[in-house]
Order: structure tokens, then sequence, then C-alpha cells
């Protein structure tokens, strides 16, 4: 039964990962990079991460996306977009890590890893769990976490901002 | 009966090897961003398969702060996006060459 959920929230995952890259139209790209993230946090229910899930549901697909979508549409593009003529570079790049990635599954293929013995970790409440951790041993980098997205709100502001003279309801 | 962690780095890897290659060749700078996307959620998937392989919350913590970073990102690469078209009236990345030598 696991098995069957996880190929087919892989096989999703990875076909629209493709179709992503595929797409001429961006829209196209955005919406099956939505389908993505659903099974995505699918993925993650199956990993007893159940926050991490409705977490990936509503910031991804939520926030982000819909983010992505309205620029799409607000710079109204047209989808002539041919891929690049920098494909020498990205086959220079692309080929050693395909190879790479092919050593690497023969290699851990060949010598599973040993599972871990079962903590009494996972059992109870994953957000309880979560927010602990996050509010106590990472509680630094949690307010270094809102700081960025304090200096990526006045970025953006400050980016899109139209620039000139103050024109009255520009 | 459990999933073994190879087949999350599989599919992990497979992801991000879509998305470096997305970033690589798609001209269109919106199309690279989602590219990038990609590329996040493909290290997410490691983060959150090792999290319930060693039994560390700390995985999922770090999905969170990742999660943090994307939103930032986004924010700040589609504004640069919104200023760049504004100058230039294109999104094509090769029209972008005012910093090449």
């Amino acid at each position: 039964m696991d098995h069957l959920f996880f190929g087919y929230f892989a096989g999703v995952i990875a076909l629209t990962a493709v179709l992503v890259v595929a797409f001429r139209n961006p829209i196209y790209s955005a919406l099956s990079l939505l389908i993505m993230f659903f099974h995505v946090a699918g993925l993650y229910v199956t990993l007893h991460a159940e926050f991490l899930a409705a977490v990936q549901i509503i910031v991804y697909a939520g926030a982000i996306l819909v983010l992505y979508l309205f620029v799409v549409m607000l710079l109204n593009l047209k989808t002539d977009d041919r891929y690049h003529s920098q494909w020498r570079a990205a086959a220079f790049v692309g080929g050693p890590l395909l190879i790479e990635f092919f050593v690497l599954l023969a290699g851990s293929l060949s010598a599973p890893p040993a599972a871990l013995p079962r903590a009494d970790l996972e059992t109870g409440d994953n957000t309880l769990a979560v927010g602990e951790t996050l509010f106590s041993t990472y509680l630094f980098p949690f307010e270094v976490a809102s700081l960025i997205l304090l200096v990526a709100m006045i970025g953006a502001i400050v980016l899109a901002k139209r620039e000139g003279p103050e024109t009255p309801a520009a | 009966m459990s999933i073994p962690i190879t087949y999350y780095l599989v599919l992990s890897a497979v992801v991000f090897l879509t998305g470096l290659v997305g970033v690589l060749i798609r001209r269109n700078i919106i199309a690279i961003l989602l590219s990038v996307e990609l590329m996040l959620n493909a290290t997410n998937i490691n983060f959150v398969a090792f999290s319930e392989h060693l039994h560390d919350l700390g995985g999922q913590v770090f999905v969170f702060f990742a999660l943090t970073v994307a939103a930032a990102e986004v924010a700040v690469g589609l504004a640069i996006i919104i200023a760049l078209h504004r100058a230039k009236d294109t999104i094509n990345v090769e029209q972008f060459n005012l910093l090449k030598w």
C-alpha cells in the first residue's frame, strides 16, 4: 500500500516537473507546478509530516503560485519563447550531473542503507513536535527567517515601485 | 512496510535535474524562476525523507526555513522581473545584457 501511494505521488511529481520545463506557455508551467505542489504535500503526509503538508499547500500553492500567475498575467506574455542558445553550457553541466546520478544510483542499489531503529518520535502530534523543536532548538534561525521576510518585503516594494518624480495616481 | 530512502533520493534527484535543465535552457525568466522552485522542492523532499529516516525533526524545521527563503526569493524575483519588464519591455533573458562585458 505504501509503495502504491509512493509510486503514484512520485510518478505525478516527476511528470509535472518535466512539464514545467517543457511547456512553452508560462501559465501552463505554473499550473503544472501547482499540481506538483499538491502531490509533494501528499508525499509529506505519507512521510508523517502533516504540518509541512499543510504549510506546503497554504504557502506554495496558495501564495507563491498565485503571485506567479499574477505576474504572468500582469506582464501579458507572449508564448513565442524558444529554448536558450546556451544549451552547450547546459549540456556541459547537466551531463556530468546525470552521470553522477546514475553512478550514485548504481552504488546505492547495490548497498541499501540500513534503516535506523524506530524511535517513538512519530507518535503523537506532528505540529506540536515541530513547534516545540522550532521554538526551542531553532529559535534564533526562526528570528532570522522573520528578518529575511521583512527585508524581502521592503525590497520587493522598493523594486516594483514606479520610479521618477511623484505622479498622483499612476 | 516502509519505502527505502533510496527511492526518495532518486525522486529528488530527478526533480532537481529537471529544474537545473530548466534554468539552463529556458529563455523566459519566469520559467527560470519556476525551475528554481522545482529545485527547492527537490531539496525539501530530501529533507523530509531524511527527517523520517533518521527520526529527527530538524529536517522538517529546515524545510520550514527553505520555504521562508523561497517566499522571499519569489517576492524579490518577481519585483525584479516587473522592474526589468518596465525598463526593457521583454522578459527574455538574452535581451538582458547590460552587465555583460
